[in-house]
Order: structure tokens, then sequence, then C-alpha cells
């Protein structure tokens, strides 16, 4: 799950990582209203969408006076706004973030990750905030610290110092940077951070520490113990069809071409897109039923792959292990009447209960295209929609 | 012979729910020895023939097991793991899908120092075919051999294992490490562990996108490994940034693609499968069956 800037922050604020004062607002007259409730200006206007690059698109502009915030928050409210994150497509911004300016001195990167390698949280640091992390990396390796932090311990004070020292943090501003990033620690842990990312921290002309920018990724699996940050979720944001899925325990991916897929196991979704795709089709998704679905689920994810207008054909892959060939052939079945199947199906099954599963398929009264074995079923499909193309 | 689990092998099960139930009578079927359950507060009842107890402590003690097998639920599951490390299980497979990785994080850390063994989470388990089955995987697929298998991904490892039986290529043991980004072990672990075993021959090993566990094997392959390995990688049509399904399956900052992986592992020496249906003729083109 993502959020959005503005309740980045706020959840910043709350944990004492140093943010700028500043409001959501929805309207331009009210944007005004809270710029003169803030402060003297200058102040900033953001456009509050869920993509990175918002600066160079337009969506990030400085006003100097409380009708200039409202000038120009009207201009970005209802925009598309295009950054190399969005697509080509955009997002529509509905919402802006009014914040105080601030006279920047330095730029500084910071940000927390699980790391894989040694299994421990890690904070990264680097001199060169306000610049992909990822570019510093590739260019400039040694413009990048980290301190990777012991679970039991946490993130210790003299961690803390030995990251503000290399980012050049001295005199006043060490206190005041080790209590932040102590403070970004807990956070992360406190929220079931994925990622925190705070670009650029920024140090201020009167020797103040700001988090000017923040990104959050959440851990869906910790999503229990969260109820509250449920709550941030903006479902215009995202996929339609991926928040539909989820809401039946489907793990789904919207992909760009015309064969469905239908798989039990992200292992073996992934490699049914693959084979797809190695016998020259294009997978219209990725969508995994999981090991314990139900014949309902499996009829809500035939519902979704039809809703796709490009699906001109479904593959449906399963090797049962948790995940009963029956329960699936019953889902299979009970879908194609309800849809009023039109598109070309072939299902492949193996595993737990397949005689049974097999059985029910061919004796169901359906056009359904048994296959033998992945390669099987992908030639299958992929011959099924290039007929299909070829007669249209 | 095989790696970490034979036919003396004692498992009790922690989550004898619906789940943890159809999976321990699956193993029973199978031959395993499966010996108990624990259940907090059913201790001394019976459920559908396992003797239950109320702490891991206390079945070790009755039981002799060496070995458990998870199904507790996510949020109880880390907790769960840690008895059974502090009850002094050599082997813990936890099949739970769904844990938070910061439980997973502090679970690590707690297992160093410690004899145990974790496989997964999010995993199906380990088998030995025809000795012992620990986990969700169907034990009629699988044929006892000695080719080892290895996979991040469950329904994956059937497939290898389909393949190798349809060409009359049994298994040593077949291990499934888990889709998780957190875990017990990693490919390169359960390589070390083939490649030591007197039973093993042949290695498939089977990767995904994310992290660089594949990477890590592939160099141990390259560097110590007298046996032939073929792999298959997962995910080289998947977008990156996006979870494809495993918490641990995402191509992210630009690492960890399939593409990088398997230009690593062919240069370790390893037969790369093209299709994930051609995993068993990868190794064949490097293994003669003896």
């Amino acid at each position: 799950m993502n959020i959005h800037e503005y309740q980045a922050k706020a959840i910043l604020r709350k944990f004492g990582v140093p943010v700028p004062d500043g409001h959501v607002c929805y309207n331009s007259n009210g944007a005004r209203e809270w710029a003169k409730r803030l402060g003297e200006g200058p102040w900033v206007v953001k456009a509050q969408i869920h993509a990175g690059g918002r600066g160079k698109g337009g969506g990030v502009k400085l006003a100097r006076t409380a009708d200039e915030v409202r000038l120009v928050a009207r201009e970005m409210l209802g925009m598309t706004l295009r950054t190399h994150q969005t697509g080509p497509e955009g997002k529509l911004v509905t919402r802006v973030l009014v914040e105080n300016g601030c006279n920047i001195a330095r730029e500084l990167y910071v940000s927390l990750v699980v790391d894989r390698a040694s299994s421990k949280v890690m904070v990264m640091a680097s001199t060169e905030g306000g610049m992909d992390i990822e570019e510093v990396a590739a260019a400039t390796p040694e413009k990048i610290f980290s301190e990777t932090i012991d679970p039991l311990i946490g993130l210790t004070p003299f961690q803390c110092r030995n990251l503000a020292f290399k980012l050049g943090l001295n005199g006043k501003l060490l206190p005041k940077a080790a209590k932040a990033l102590a403070a970004l620690y807990t956070t992360f842990i406190s929220c079931d951070c994925s990622m925190l990312e705070i670009n650029p921290l920024v140090v201020t002309a009167e020797n103040e520490l700001l988090a000017l920018d923040a990104k959050f990724g959440f851990d869906d699996n910790a999503m229990f113990r969260h109820l509250q940050l449920g709550d941030m979720r903006d479902y215009d944001e995202e996929d339609p069809n991926e928040v539909e899925a989820s809401q039946h325990d489907l793990s789904y991916i919207s992909l760009t071409g015309n064969i469905g897929c239908l798989v039990n196991g992200a292992g073996l979704a992934m490699a049914t897109m693959d084979i797809i795709k190695h016998y020259s089709g294009d997978p219209a998704n990725f969508l995994d039923v999981g090991g314990g679905a139900t014949a309902e689920r499996v009829t809500e994810a035939f519902k979704l792959i039809l809703s796709d207008k490009n699906v001109k054909g479904i593959l449906v892959n399963i090797f049962g292990g948790i995940m009963k060939c029956d329960v699936i052939a019953t889902g299979v079945i009970e879908a194609a009447k309800q849809v009023s199947l039109k598109v070309p199906l072939v299902v492949r099954l193996e595993g737990t209960n397949v005689e049974i599963g097999k059985r029910m398929l061919a004796e169901s009264g359906l056009d359904i295209v048994a296959a033998d074995g992945m390669a099987d079923g992908a030639q299958k499909i992929v011959a099924a929609v290039a007929a299909l193309s070829g007669r249209n | 012979m095989s790696i970490l689990i034979n036919k003396n092998t004692k498992v009790i099960t922690q989550g004898l729910g619906a789940t943890g139930l159809f999976h321990a009578n699956g193993a029973r079927d199978y031959g395993t020895q499966m010996v108990g359950g624990v259940t907090p507060g059913k201790g001394g009842s019976v459920n559908d023939g396992f003797p239950l107890f109320d702490t891991v402590r206390d079945a070790v003690e009755h039981t002799g097991a060496t070995a458990s097998v998870i199904y507790v639920p996510p949020p109880f599951a880390a907790d769960a793991i840690m008895e059974a490390v502090e009850a002094g299980i050599e082997l813990v497979c936890c099949i739970t899908e769904g844990i938070p990785v910061l439980d997973m994080v502090k679970v690590k850390q707690y297992l160093q120092g410690k004899k145990t063994r974790l496989i997964g989470p999010n995993c199906p388990g380990v088998i030995t075919p025809g000795e012992c089955k620990i986990g969700i995987m169907p034990g009629y697929i699988h044929k006892p051999g000695r080719v080892g298998v290895v996979s991040r991904s469950g329904t994956l490892t059937y497939e290898a294992v389909w393949q190798l039986t349809c060409l009359g290529l049994g298994q040593s043991t077949c291990v499934g490490i888990g889709g998780d980004p957190v875990n017990g072990t990693n490919h390169l672990d359960v390589l070390r562990m083939f490649e030591e075993d007197p039973d093993t021959d042949a290695v498939i090993m089977i990767g995904e996108i994310g992290g660089t566990s594949e990477e890590e094997g592939a160099r141990f392959v390259k560097e110590h490994m007298t046996k032939p390995v073929a792999a298959y990688i997962a995910g080289i049509t998947a977008p990156p940034g996006k979870r494809m399904g495993h918490a641990g399956a995402i191509i992210s900052g630009g690492k960890g693609t399939a593409t990088e992986k398997v230009s690593v592992l062919k240069e370790c020496g390893i037969s790369v499968a093209a299709s994930p249906a051609e995993m068993a003729q990868a190794l064949l083109k490097i293994y003669t069956p003896s």
C-alpha cells in the first residue's frame, strides 16, 4: 500500500520527525485560507498523487502571496499530471498540499529498508539529496553510507552519530540529526514499513533539519495490526482491477497482453506468463488464486480476468498441493456459466484430486480445451487466440 | 540417504486447524511419522489420532520429535517458530504465508547460534520421496531417486518434480525455501547440503525475481560444487516495482530481474531452462543418470 505525501508527513510529525507545517486542501479557496493560517509565506503547493517526479511535471510550485497560492492550487486541482512514474495517461490531481517554504542550505538523503542480504533493517544516508538514489549508487557509491540495525537492540545512538558525521552534520546539528534518525527508525518499526525514504532531508539556512518529502512502503502482511493505516488508502490511485482482486484475496496484476491467466502459486503464475511469452503469446495478467481458494474465489478470479477487454483467451494452469483440482473445476464451471464465456479456455490440471477435476470439466458440457502439461497448455491457448485474430 | 529428513524423522504439527489437520493426515498417509500436535490448552487430548500437547517442549519430551511443521496463522507464526527453536527442534518447516517481515527479522536474529534449521516460511515444506513428507506437496508426483530440488516456489517445485518423475528420474530430497524476503534457509544452504549428500547426484534449482539468493547459490555452484546443476528463473515477463504474489518477488530499483539472474547462473556453469516446461530436460543436457 502507498500513501500520499501529506499523509506520510502527518505520520512523521506524530513520531517526532521534523517536517514543514502544512495542510492538505481540496479546493483553491481552502488553499488560500490555509496558507494564511500556516504563516507569512512563501509557500509551496504540491500536487498529491502516488508518483515521483512531480516537480518536473509542474506538480510542485512556489507561491509568494496567499492569492498566488490560490491561483497555483486552482491550476493544479483537476489537472492530469504526467511524470516518468505515472505513464503517459498521467494522474488526476484532486488534492494539494500547501506548506511553508524554507531556505534550503543543503539537501541530504535518508532511507530505511529491510535489507534482504542481512535480514535486518538498514539505514542508508547520502550527501546527495534530491537525486535518484539508484543513480547515486551507480555513479558514486562512496557517497552512500549505511548502518545495519540489530532488531533486538534497535538503532543505537552511536550508529546515528556515525551517519550524522558522514553527512557533515556537526555542532548543533549533531543532536538534531541523531534525534531525527532515531525517530525515523521508530516510525519504521511502529508502522511495519517495508521502505521509508526521506528525499530530500534538508538543512535550512537557520540550521534546522526538515524532511521535505517522504515516501512510505508498508508491509501488506502486517496490515492486520495497523487497521488505521488502511484508512489512508486512496483507491483512486490504484488499478481498479487490482483493488477488486485484493477484496477477494486474489493476487492480481494487470499487464498489457491478451491472454488471461488463472494459476495457483506465485511462482507458477509467473512461469505461466513466461511460457506464454516463450510461445510468442502475450499475457494479460498475473493472477495467483492462492493455496486455499474456494470455488467462489475462482469464480471471482474469472470475472476479474474477463473484465479486462483485451482478454481474447484464458489459460488455467493448476498444480494442486493445498489447492484441490476439483475445487478449481467447480469454480471454472460455475464461472463459465455465470459469465457466459465467449473466449477460448484452455485448462491444465495436475495434483491433488486431478482425476475428479478432469472428469468434472469433461462432463460439464462446456467448451473447454484440456491440456497435458504447461507447454501444451501455452501452445494451445496461443494458437487459439492467434486463430481468432486471424479470423477478425 | 537424503538431506534434512528420512524415514526415521519424527514430526509434530504446530497449528492443527482444518488446514494443518488435512496436511498432517496427508503426511501420515504418506508414511511420515507424524507423532503429535501442539495446541495450547488442548494438551492431553487426541485429535484424529494425533496426541495433543500444550507446548512444543512437552511434545518433544513425550514423542522424541526432532522436526516440526507450522500451520499457525500469520500473526502468531513467528512465536510458534521461536517456541520450536527453544524446545530444541532440529528442523522447523513453516508453511504459513503472510508473516510480517519485521517478525521474521526478529526470528532470524533469534536463530543465531541455535542448532535449529528453519525452512520457509511461505513454503511447501520438505520431502524425501518414499520416506518422509513434511508439508503440503502432493506425495504421488514424487519418486525416490538421486536428483535434489530446491525452490522458492511451491507449485513450480511440483512442476519440476513431475517433469523428473515422468522421465523416470527420482528425487533424493525436495526443499521449498519459500517466497518471503526474509527466510530461514536460502538456495546456497541447500546446494551445500546436496553437494555433501552422497545420495544426491544432480540438482535442479528454481528461483524467481527479487533478492540475490539465486546469484549467491550460483557462485557456490561455480566455486564448490562437483555435481551438475540445472535451473529455471521465473518472472522474465514481470513488470518492475510490482510484487508478484510472493512477498519477496519484486524487482526494486532495477535489481533482481530474471534476466540478470539468468546471466549470472549461466556464467556460473548452470544449465538454465528456456521455459518452465523444460526444467528436467535442462538437467539432462548436463547430467547422465547412472
